[in-house]
């Protein structure tokens, strides 16, 4: 047990967590120069990223005159509140409609969507079946297919059976996530023991209460990996949205803002909303990463010491 | 899991040949032949980006009980909606009713997706009501047809600083070639007279039409294409001239270096329609009052042209099943006081009927603009629009592939005329890969 071997999987994200502590004792050994210039990329990069993301946060608590009128990057008079106010009074609230939206799609649907991740990836790790690798190659070739590319396939098959433009036509494909299934199986195989499976079996659990108590506690790591990548895959689905859904009461926050910010020629005023509007939407996914990632690092390190 | 995507992907793979069999089907099926009304309460579905639209069908569908409309939405036209559209026909489950804009309506018209409203109750009789080319913009040409109901028009005027023009003692253009001189008055000030536009190529269509132009020509069954006759030719080589010595600036259209430029006074004028009105007065706050509205300058003294930039319709969509219906609340949509007032309040539409030009809110006088009442300069700008501008079949094509070339134009690496030309043959291409029969 405690020889366990890094795998694909779970070394990934340990590597980006621990890229700071990890690389400072090597770095020392190496020449000062290097070691400056690795700074000075990740200070641009950083910059890089960042820029854009103070911008609109500046940009979201200027009025409309000082918006073209004031430096772009420092503030003039604050008036967020005031923006915020206005936003979600637009048009009855219909911005909170859409984040209400978002949040179940992408809330829901990484929650099943990793459940069942989670339960295939397991099976194809722990049990032994005819075609299992045959299944998982299959759904390794689903990485490879982006979402966008079956958008529209899928608006055909929703079309016939007439659910085009209900929530089931976003809620249902979001459910699906191979990258989640190749994710949970290396995990599996690599920290769920056959040992503990087999004395769950002989203390006279089932198959699914062994996976539910025994096995999904080992695999939360990986779980919360799936269902972090699988919540922003939802979140920021945009093209599935865009084809399946005409009613404005069941459209994510997304697809609300890229429909007004097309109109901002005609209708000046949608500009400063889509800004204050795409600011308070990114906060969900700021809110949910930093308190996973914790929960996510201690689940690592969890499963390491056993 | 697996056995289950397999499936999926079987199944997408079947409904996609039968989707392409049953849509060429029924698209000769329903023929524009019998427009008779439905029996008992219809509902109609209506796809539209234009904001406040569902305050007007409110207001229709209490008046109407039997006729309820109900109102769906989405991405303005080329932002995806259109795409939806093409993709719902194809599918079959088209909304009833759907917004499209004058420059996309040869594009369904030759994928076969509107229903020929003439022989609804009148349809055909609704034509005066309507400024003479709006109509055209609907029915091709064709006496007999009418393939959609305008909503609003873009007819173009010149948005000027009338306290920059006065305080220099320039006087205000009135032809072209006075718009020259007067660009080079203000670039000896230090501004601009105004923004070329690398990416708005409807706006430089509406140049072109007013210079008597037309890019396309539908002789009933093959299109001709010229992006570059003698009048675009000649309208290139103005704007070209102005490009090479510096005289107009070319900031990206819609941006906040553009917005600024007009917000600072570094841009004195813009050609732009009627909806542009709100642009410049949330653009450029800070000069408020100081602009005026004239008529566009002419190509030559004592002319009186105008040209189009924007505007739409509503349509019937191919499949609907209560064309009659429909046609009858497009036409209450496009035509009534009540609904036009709201629109041009929601969405700052200018409207396509005749009567809606004379709508109070219209007439009176805009403060952004020194208290000009603007909208009587773009009501006798509307009625000089010339009917012969024909759009393509495949314009969203066209536009980029023109705009790639202007980008290059206004950084000196090529010319307008250029750009025309890339984009006759890439239409001419694109047209031909879509199996549209052109003249080549």
């Amino acid at each position: 047990m405690s020889t366990l071997t890094p795998t694909p999987g779970p070394v990934r994200p340990a590597r980006r967590i621990r890229s700071t502590p990890g690389s400072a004792p090597r770095a020392q050994r190496e020449n000062p120069f290097a070691r400056a210039s690795a700074m000075i990329v990740m200070g641009v990069f950083t910059l890089y990223f960042l820029v854009p993301v103070w911008w609109l946060l500046v940009a979201a608590t200027k009025d409309r005159a000082q918006f073209t009128g004031t430096n772009p990057l420092w503030f003039a008079d604050f008036s967020l509140f005031q923006n915020i106010g206005a936003l979600v009074s637009y048009r009855d609230g219909v911005y909170l409609k859409w984040m209400l939206n978002s949040a179940l799609y992408a809330g829901l649907g990484a929650l099943v969507g990793t459940i069942i991740a989670g339960m295939c990836g397991y099976a194809l790790a722990k049990y032994r079946f005819p075609g299992r690798e045959l299944i998982f190659n299959v759904v390794l070739g689903g990485v490879l297919v982006p979402a966008t590319a079956l958008a529209l396939p899928l608006f055909l098959i929703f079309s016939q059976i007439s659910l085009t433009n209900t929530f089931w036509s976003v809620f249902l494909p979001s459910l699906v996530s191979p990258f989640g299934v190749y994710l949970a199986r290396i995990y599996a195989s690599a920290s769920v023991p056959d040992e503990l499976i087999e004395a769950a079996r002989l203390d006279g659990a089932g198959e699914v209460r062994t996976f539910f108590t025994v096995s999904v506690r080992m695999m939360v790591p990986a779980l919360v990996t799936v269902f972090l990548f699988q919540f922003v895959a939802i979140w920021n689905n945009f093209f599935l949205p865009l084809i399946m859904l005409r009613d404005e009461t069941l459209f994510p926050v997304t697809l609300g803002l890229y429909g007004w910010n097309s109109q901002v020629n005609q209708i000046p005023v949608l500009r400063d909303y889509v800004l204050i509007g795409a600011l308070l939407s990114i906060i969900p996914l700021i809110i949910i990463f930093l308190l996973l990632q914790r929960f996510w690092r201690n689940g690592l390190s969890a499963g390491s010491v056993k | 899991m697996k056995k289950r995507a397999v499936a999926v992907a079987l199944l997408a793979a079947a409904s996609v040949a039968l989707t392409g069999c049953s849509a060429s089907t029924t698209s000769s099926g329903t023929a524009a032949a019998a427009c008779a009304p439905s029996t008992g309460k219809v509902d109609l579905t209506f796809t539209t980006w234009v904001p406040g639209m569902e305050d007007a069908v409110a207001v229709w569908n209490k008046a109407n009980p039997d006729i309820q409309v109900k109102v769906q939405t989405g991405p303005n036209g080329n932002g995806g909606t259109y795409q939806n559209f093409f993709n719902q026909l194809k599918a079959g489950n088209a909304p009833d009713l759907g917004q499209i804009e004058y420059d996309a309506l040869p594009n369904f018209r030759v994928q076969d997706g509107l229903t020929d409203l003439a022989a609804c109750a009148g349809v055909l009789d609704a034509k005066k009501d309507f400024v003479d080319w709006t109509w055209g913009q609907v029915n091709f040409g064709e006496d007999n047809a009418v393939y959609a109901i305008p909503q609003d028009a873009g007819p173009m005027a010149m948005f000027y600083r009338a306290d920059l023009f006065k305080a220099n003692n320039i006087a205000i253009p009135t032809t072209w070639a006075e718009y020259t001189a007067a660009a080079e008055k203000i670039r000896a000030t230090g501004g601009y007279i105004t923004n070329f536009s690398q990416s708005d190529i409807n706006q430089f269509a509406g140049l072109v039409w007013q210079a008597g132009g037309t890019w396309f020509k539908n002789d009933g069954t093959n299109w001709t294409v010229n992006l570059t006759d003698p009048t675009t030719a000649k309208v290139a080589a103005y704007w070209q001239d102005l490009i090479d010595r510096d005289l107009v600036s070319t900031n990206p259209p819609w941006t906040d270096e553009w917005n600024n430029a007009y917000n600072t006074g570094s841009d004195w004028t813009w050609n732009s329609a009627a909806w542009g009105a709100n642009s410049i007065a949330s653009g450029a706050p800070d000069t408020a009052g100081k602009w005026a509205v004239a008529e566009s300058p002419q190509w030559a003294a004592g002319d009186k042209a105008s040209g189009n930039w924007g505007g739409s319709s509503t349509a019937v969509f191919k499949g609907s099943k209560h064309p009659y219906e429909a046609a009858k609340f497009a036409l209450w949509l496009n035509t009534s006081d009540e609904a036009l007032t709201l629109l041009n309040k929601s969405a700052n539409l200018y409207p396509a009927a005749k009567s809606g030009l004379e709508l109070p809110a219209l007439k009176a006088g805009v403060d952004f603009y020194g208290g000009q009442a603007i909208y009587d300069v773009f009501s006798k700008a509307s009625s000089q629009v010339s009917p012969d501008f024909v759009w393509g079949p495949t314009m969203t094509q066209t536009y980029n592939d023109v705009s790639d070339g202007f980008k290059a134009a206004v950084t000196k690496k090529g010319t307008l005329i250029d750009a025309l030309k890339t984009g006759q043959t890439a239409t001419i291409a694109a047209m031909t890969a879509q199996s549209i029969p052109v003249n080549k």
